[in-house]
C-alpha cells in the first residue's frame, strides 16, 4: 500500500541514518533501523536506503545485524550491485569465532536471491558443511538447496550430493532432516532423495531423537520406501507403533499414512492402525484450535469412506457446539448422517432437528438436507420432523423441506402417500416453486388441491422471473392435464397461449410449442411421452454408500486435498506435473494415478490407456449420468460373469475401471455403474442384465456408455477392454 | 514447505511478512485478505487456493496467522506450526494482541528467522530458541507503582497474597533478564473444556470433557519437576464403576518429554519444564461425568396475549456451595420477527437484552454461586405470532467459567521441584473449567 508522503519519510530516514551524531548513539541508531523495517513490513518501498543499511551491518550488536540482514535479503534482488558491497562483511562474519554469527551470516548470504551469488556462497557453504557447530551445519545444508535453486538448470554438483548423503549420519537430528530436504530439492529431476534400505533403517532408528516436526517429515519421506520382505515390514511397523498414539496430531496422522501405504497388502494391519489412530483423530476433532478441529473432521470423513463403523460409537462427539463456526458444523452434520444406525437414529434426529431453526439460513437448510438424507432409510421418523418444520412458515425452511420431499418421493416411492398428504396441507404458501411444481405434476392425482395451486402460479405468470420455474410449470401442467383434464384444461390453455405468444425467453417458448404439438397428437400419444416411471428404486443403489478400498483415499490422506474438497485433487496433480516443487515425490506418492496401458485383446490394434484419477462421489456420478446422453449401447452377447461381485470389482480395478455401485447378485434386472478416465475424458457406463425393454435378450449383458467430453476412440477402447475382462471372468468361472 | 508467513490484523494491516523462498509475489498478502473477507458463511476459510498458491491460516488473538505454500503439505503440520508460532509469540511478548505484535515485530522476525529456514521448520522449542533470541520483549503494559495487587500490606503474608493474580502469567518469559521484577514462578494449570447436551426433560444426553495440564514456566534454568495427580486416578473404561469415588479418564496422552516411570504406580509425572507454556498431558472423558452437570434449567414457554411470548427461566447451579461460576451468559433463541422485550430479573447486576439480528435474547449473570437458584421472566413481543413459532424458542445455550473447579475431579496432589533448584521459586496451581458448548433443549 502506498502511503501518503512516503518519499518524505524515506528522505528523512536517510538523513537520520547518515547523521554521524545518530551513528554514534547506538540506541538511537538502532531505533531508526527498526523504523525502516517497520515501514518495509507495511509495504513501503524503502530500497533507497540500501547503502545506509549496508553500513549499519558492520556492528557487534547481533540483534541489529539480524534486522539489517532481513532488510538486505528483501531488497537484494532489486539492488544487486549494492548488495555485492555487503558480501564482504558477510564473508568476514562467516569466519567469526561465534557460531551464532557464522550461522546467521551464512544463512542470510544464501538468502540473497540474485544472479551471480553462487560464486560467493559456494566456498562458505562447503566450509559450513564441515563446521564443528551443528547450528552452522544446519544452515549450510539448506544453503546447498538454496544455491541449487539459484541456478536450477546447471548440472548437479556430485561432490556436494555425496557430502550431503554422508551428513545423513550427522549426530544432530536437524542436520539429518535438513539433508533429506536439501537432497530432495537438488535431485528433484532424478526423482528426489533415494531412500534405500540402510538409509531407511538409519532414519527409523533416529526417529526417537527427532522433534515432532522432523518426525512427521521423515515419515513422509519413508512413504517411498518399499520393504523387501514381510519380516522387514513388520519390524518397521512395530518400531513405529508408538507414534500412532503421539500427542502431536501431525505425527499420529503421518504415521497412519505410512502404515496404510506400507501395509497395503495386509488389510488387517491397516484396520488395526486405523483403530489405534481413531483416538488421536477424535481428540483433534475436539481440539481447542478450530482449524485443527476442521482438519481432524475432514480426515475422519476420509477414514469413514472405508470404515464407516469405526466412529459409530462416538457419534455424540460430532454434535455441533453452539459457538462453532458454520464450516465446522457442516462437516459434523455430514459425518452424523453417515453414522446413523438403528440405535442412535432417534438421538441424532433430535440433535439435527435443533439445528433446523438456527439463525443462519445456510445452516438450517443443511440440517434439513441432512434429515432428508436420513429419511431415505428411516422415512417415517424424518417425515414427522420435516412436516413439523413446515408449521414454522419460514421461507428458507419450507423451501428446503419441499426439496427434500421431492427427493424422498423419487427414492422411496413407499412414502409418496404420506408426502402428498403433507404437501396438501401446506401448499397455501408455496415457496420452492420448482420442487413443489414437480411434486404437483408427478403426483397430482393424490393431491386434491393441486390444480388450484397451479392456477395460482399460472395467474401470477407475468411476474415470475425464473425461466426454470416456467418450464417446470409447463411440464407439470401437461402431466396434470393427463390425470385431471376437466379441472386443468382451461388454465393449460391460458398457460400455453401466454408462453407461446408473449414469452420472450426462447427456451420457454420452445417448451410450450413442444407441449402444444404433443397435445395436438392426442392424449394417448402425450401420455406415452410425458409420463415416465414415477421413481426409480434402482437409483437408490447410487445413494447407498459402499465401503471403498483404503487405497482410494490413502494417497491424499494428510494432504490439503481433504480440507479443500475434491477440487484441489486434480489441481495439485497439475501442480506436481507442471511446476517445480517435488513433482517426483508427488508421483511416488500417488501410485494409482499412474496410467496403465493395455492393448485390446480381440479388437483392432488400437491402444488406449485408462486411469482411475481422483474418485467420483456418488452425487457427481448421478448428476453426470442424468445430464449426459448415451453415446453407445452395445449388447455383449454373453451373460454377466457368475463370479462373486468382489472379484468382478477387483478385476475391473485391475484394468483401472472403478466400480461405483451394483445391485446385489440375484436381483433382476441386475445393474452396475462403473467409470474410468482416459486421456482427458471421463467415461461412465452402466451394465445391465435382464432389461425389461428388450425381453428377448435378457440373458445377455448390455453396456450403455456415456462420456464427457466425447472421444469415440476412447469409447471403443474402453468397451473392448471391458469385454476382455468380462470374458476372462466368464471363462474362469465356468 | 512454506513459501511465506505473514500475520495480518483483523483490518488487514500487515504486521509481519517474511518470504522464505521467493517463489510467490508479495502481492499475495492482499490476495489472501480479499479472499478471506469475501467468504460467505458456509465456505471454509482454513485452506484457500489462488492459482497454484495455497493459503493455510489460523485465527488467534484476533489476528490472521497465514502460511502460503506451493506444495501439498500435511495440513496438520502447518496448522499446528502456526498455532505454535502464536503460542511462542505469546510466551515472548506476554500477551497475544495486535498491539503486542506491533510493538515486538523485531522480536517476532527474529523468532521466525530461527524457526523456519527456506520454508522448512527448524525448531520450535523454547529451550533452543532462547539461546538465539537477542531482542528484549516490549511489554504492552507499562510497569505501574500502583499495581500492588499481589503485595501484602507492609509485606505481610495475607490471605490475599496467596492467590496468584490472574494477570501474573501473562508476561514475557524473557523479561526476567537483569530485571528484579522477574520472579521464579511456575504455573500449573488444569484446564477443562466441558461440552454438554441436556435433553428436553432434563436428561443428560451428552457430556464430554477435554482436559489438559498446562505448565507455564518462568524459571531461568530447568530442573526436574514432579507433579502428583490423584492416586486413585484410573484410565480407561473401568469395570467396577460405582463402588469407589475414583477419578477416571477415558484416555490420556502426554508430551514426549514427560517421564512416566512413576505414573503407573504413584500417578506422578516427571518433567523438566522449559521456559514458556507447554501442555504436558491431555485427557478426555466421555459420557460419564463424576458429578452432576453444573447447571440445570427449568424453562417454561407460553403464549401470552395475541402477540407476546412469555419465557420463564429458572436456573439452578449444582456446584458445591463454595465454588462460583463466573461470566455466565445464557442465549435463548426467540421467534423470528421479535421486536421488543421486557424482563424481570432477580438482581441488579444481571443484564438481559434482545438481539433481533441473531433472533436471540441474551441473559448475563456475572457471578453465580454454587447451590443458588435464579429466575427470570422475559416477555417478548412478536407481531404475527403463531403457535408454531413457539417451536423456535430453544435450544438454550450457555457459556460460563468455573474457577477452582474441575468437572472430572482431577487434582494435583503436589508439585515438587528438584532440590538442586537455587533461589526461591513460587509454584501456583490453578484449576479452571470452560464451557466449550453447553446446550439445554426446551
Amino acid at each position: 500500500m502506498p502511503y501518503f508522503g512516503s518519499e518524505e519519510m524515506v528522505k528523512e530516514l536517510k538523513r537520520a541514518l547518515s547523521n554521524p551524531n545518530v551513528q554514534a548513539d547506538r540506541l538511537r541508531y538502532k531505533n531508526y533501523i527498526t523504523k525502516v523495517i517497520r515501514y518495509m513490513t507495511q509495504g513501503l518501498d524503502v530500497s533507497a536506503l540500501f547503502m545506509d543499511m549496508v553500513k549499519a551491518s558492520a556492528t557487534v550488536d547481533i540483534a541489529q545485524k539480524k534486522l539489517v540482514y532481513l532488510y538486505m535479503c528483501t531488497y537484494a534482488s532489486d539492488k544487486p550491485d549494492l548488495a555485492l558491497l555487503a558480501i564482504n562483511t558477510l564473508r568476514k562474519d562467516c569466519a567469526d569465532p561465534n557460531p551464532m554469527v557464522r550461522g546467521l551470516a551464512l544463512r542470510n548470504m544464501c538468502n540473497f536471491r540474485m544472479p551471480g551469488m553462487t560464486e560467493y556462497i559456494e566456498q562458505p557453504i562447503v566450509a559450513g558443511l564441515r563446521d564443528k557447530a551443528s547450528y552452522v551445519r544446519r544452515v549450510a545444508v539448506l544453503g546447498c538447496a538454496k544455491m541449487h535453486s539459484l541456478q536450477p538448470n546447471t548440472d548437479i554438483d556430485g561432490t556436494i550430493v555425496n557430502e550431503l548423503y554422508a551428513l545423513l549420519r550427522d549426530p544432530d537430528p536437524v542436520v539429518v532432516v535438513n539433508c533429506l530436504r536439501a537432497l530432495e530439492e537438488i535431485l528433484k529431476d532424478e526423482g528426489g532423495v533415494v531412500i534405500n534400505k540402510p538409509i531407511a533403517h538409519h532414519l527409523l532408528n533416529r526417529m526417537k531423537d527427532l522433534d515432532s516436526w522432523a518426525q512427521s517429515e521423515v515419515l513422509t519421506f519413508l512413504l517411498r520406501y518399499r520393504p523387501r520382505s514381510d519380516d522387514e515390514l513388520f519390524d518397521i511397523l512395530s518400531l513405529l507403533d508408538s507414534f500412532l498414539q503421539s500427542a502431536h496430531a501431525h505425527v499420529a496422522v503421518a504415521t497412519l499414512r505410512l502404515f496404510l501405504q506400507l501395509a497395503s497388502a495386509h488389510p488387517a494391519v491397516q484396520a488395526d492402525a486405523l483403530l489405534c489412530t481413531s483416538a488421536p483423530l477424535l481428540a483433534t476433532c475436539g481440539a481447542a484450535s478450530r482449524e485443527l478441529r476442521f482438519a481432524g473432521l475432514c480426515h475422519v470423513q476420509q477414514v469413514m469412506r472405508s470404515q464407516p463403523g469405526l466412529f459409530g460409537t462416538h457419534y455424540k462427539r460430532f454434535f455441533c457446539g453452539y459457538s462453532e463456526p458454520t464450516y465446522i458444523k457442516f462437516r459434523k452434520m455430514e459425518i452424523l448422517v453417515e453414522l446413523v444406525n438403528d440405535e442412535n437414529v432417534a438421538l441424532v434426529l433430535e440433535e439435527l432437528r435443533s439445528y433446523c431453526t438456527d439463525v443462519s439460513p445456510e445452516l438450517a437448510q443443511a440440517a434439513i438436507a441432512a434429515i432428508g438424507r436420513i429419511a431415505q432409510t428411516y422415512s417415517e421418523k424424518c417425515l414427522d420432523i420435516l412436516t413439523g418444520l413446515l408449521a414454522l412458515k419460514q421461507d428458507h425452511i419450507t423451501s428446503a423441506v419441499i426439496q427434500m420431499f421431492r427427493d424422498l418421493v423419487w427414492f422411496c416411492p413407499q412414502s409418496t402417500a404420506a408426502v402428498c398428504q403433507t404437501v396438501e396441507a401446506c401448499v397455501d404458501s408455496p415457496q420452492d416453486s420448482e420442487a413443489l411444481l414437480w411434486l404437483l405434476g408427478e403426483h397430482g392425482d393424490q393431491i386434491s388441491s393441486a390444480p388450484y395451486v397451479m392456477e395460482g402460479y399460472i395467474d401470477g405468470l407475468k411476474t415470475e422471473l425464473s425461466s426454470a420455474v416456467k418450464m417446470e410449470l409447463l411440464t407439470a401442467s401437461v402431466k396434470m392435464f393427463l390425470c385431471r383434464p376437466a379441472e386443468t384444461q382451461d388454465m393449460l390453455g391460458r398457460l400455453l397461449h401466454y408462453c407461446i405468444e408473449e414469452e420472450s425467453d426462447v427456451c420457454v417458448r420452445d417448451r410450450a410449442l413442444l407441449c402444444y404439438r404433443l397435445l395436438q397428437r392426442g392424449v394417448e400419444e402425450t401420455r406415452k411421452v410425458v409420463t415416465g416411471p414415477k421413481s426409480d428404486p434402482s437409483m437408490s443403489v447410487l445413494t447407498g454408500r459402499q465401503e471403498e478400498p483404503i487405497s482410494q483415499w490413502a494417497s491424499t490422506f494428510n494432504t490439503l486435498g481433504p480440507l479443500s474438497g475434491c477440487d484441489l485433487c486434480p489441481q495439485t496433480a497439475v501442480i506436481s506435473a507442471a511446476d517445480q516443487p517435488s513433482s517426483s515425490a508427488e508421483k511416488e506418492l500417488l501410485p494409482e494415478s499412474t496410467d496403465v496401458t493395455l492393448s485390446s485383446p480381440d479388437d483392432t490394434e488400437e491402444e488406449i490407456s485408462l486411469s482411475l484419477g481422483p474418485p467420483l462421489s456418488h452425487e457427481t456420478f448421478e448428476k453426470m449420468w442424468l445430464d449426459l446422453e448415451i453415446l453407445q449401447r452395445q449388447t455383449m452377447g454373453f451373460p454377466r460373469p457368475r463370479t462373486a461381485l468382489d472379484t468382478l470389482q477387483a478385476a475391473l480395478q485391475l484394468v483401472k475401471i472403478q466400480t461405483l455401485a451394483f445391485t446385489p447378485g440375484a436381483t433382476v434386472p441386475w445393474k452396475a455403474y462403473i467409470y474410468t478416465r482416459s486421456t482427458g475424458t471421463l467415461i461412465l457406463a452402466e451394465l445391465l442384465q435382464g432389461d425389461q425393454h428388450a425381453p428377448g435378450i435378457d440373458e445377455s449383458l448390455v453396456v450403455s456408455v456415456k462420456q464427457q467430453p466425447v472421444n469415440q476412440h476412447a469409447i471403443r477402447g474402453f468397451v473392448s477392454i471391458l469385454k476382455g475382462v468380462l470374458q476372462t471372468l466368464n471363462v474362469d468361472s465356468s | 514447505m512454506i513459501s511465506q508467513i505473514f500475520i495480518l490484523s483483523s483490518k488487514g494491516d500487515h504486521l509481519i511478512y517474511k518470504d522464505f523462498r521467493g517463489e510467490a509475489s508479495k502481492d499475495s498478502i492482499n490476495v489472501f485478505y480479499e479472499m478471506v473477507t469475501a467468504l460467505s458463511g458456509d465456505q471454509t476459510p482454513v485452506v484457500m487456493s489462488h492459482k497454484d498458491l495455497h493459503f493455510i491460516h489460523v485465527r488467534q488473538g484476533g489476528l490472521y496467522w497465514v502460511a502460503s505454500t506451493k506444495t501439498n503439505p500435511s495440513p496438520f503440520t502447518i496448522i499446528e506450526f502456526l498455532n505454535r508460532l502464536a503460542a511462542l509469540t505469546k510466551d515472548y511478548c506476554g500477551s497475544l494482541s495486535e498491539k503486542s505484535v506491533r510493538m515486538n515485530f523485531a522480536l517476532i522476525y527474529e523468532l521466525l528467522d530461527e524457526m523456519v529456514d527456506f520454508g522448512y521448520i527448524q525448531t520450535t522449542s523454547t529451550d533452543i530458541l532462547k539461546n538465539f533470541i537477542q531482542t528484549e520483549a516490549v511489554s504492552s503494559k507499562p510497569f505501574s507503582l500502583f499495581d500492588l495487587s499481589n503485595v501484602g500490606l507492609f509485606g505481610a503474608e495475607t490471605q490475599q497474597s496467596k492467590v496468584a493474580p490472574s494477570v501474573a502469567a501473562s508476561r514475557p518469559i524473557m523479561s526476567s533478564r537483569g530485571e528484579q521484577s522477574g520472579k521464579n514462578e511456575i504455573f500449573v494449570d488444569v484446564i477443562e473444556r466441558l461440552s454438554v447436551v441436556i435433553g428436553s426433560k432434563g436428561v443428560l444426553m451428552k457430556s464430554d470433557i477435554q482436559g489438559e495440564i498446562r505448565i507455564k514456566c518462568f524459571l531461568p534454568t530447568s530442573s526436574e519437576m514432579r507433579i502428583g495427580l490423584n492416586e486413585e486416578l484410573s484410565i480407561g473404561k473401568s469395570q467396577q464403576k460405582g463402588y469407589s469415588s475414583a477419578v477416571r479418564v477415558d484416555e490420556c496422552r502426554f508430551h514426549q518429554a514427560v517421564k512416566l516411570d512413576e505414573f503407573d504406580t504413584f500417578r506422578i509425572l516427571k518433567v523438566c519444564p522449559s521456559q514458556g507454556e507447554q501442555t504436558v498431558m491431555q485427557y478426555q472423558l466421555c459420557d460419564e461425568l463424576p458429578c452432576a452437570p453444573p447447571f440445570q434449567l427449568f424453562p417454561s414457554v407460553q403464549k401470552d396475549y395475541v402477540n407476546r411470548v412469555l419465557i420463564f427461566l429458572k436456573l439452578r447451579c449444582d456446584l458445591p456451595p463454595k465454588s462460583t461460576a463466573l461470566n455466565v451468559s445464557i442465549t435463548v433463541p426467540v421467534p423470528k420477527g421479535s421486536v421488543s422485550m421486557s424482563q424481570e430479573l432477580s438482581s441488579p447486576d444481571q443484564t438481559a437484552e434482545l438481539q433481533p439480528k441473531n433472533k436471540a435474547l441474551l441473559w448475563e449473570i456475572p457471578r453465580f454461586p454454587g447451590g443458588a437458584q435464579l429466575s427470570a421472566l422475559f416477555k417478548v413481543d412478536v407481531p404475527g405470532l403463531s403457535s408454531a413459532s413457539l417451536l423456535e424458542v430453544g435450544p438454550v445455550s450457555m457459556s460460563f467459567e468455573l474457577a477452582k473447579q474441575t468437572c472430572s475431579g482431577l487434582q494435583i496432589r503436589f508439585l515438587r521441584l528438584a532440590p538442586t533448584q537455587t533461589g526461591l521459586s513460587q509454584r501456583w496451581v490453578r484449576y479452571v473449567t470452560h464451557s466449550d458448548s453447553y446446550t439445554i433443549r426446551i
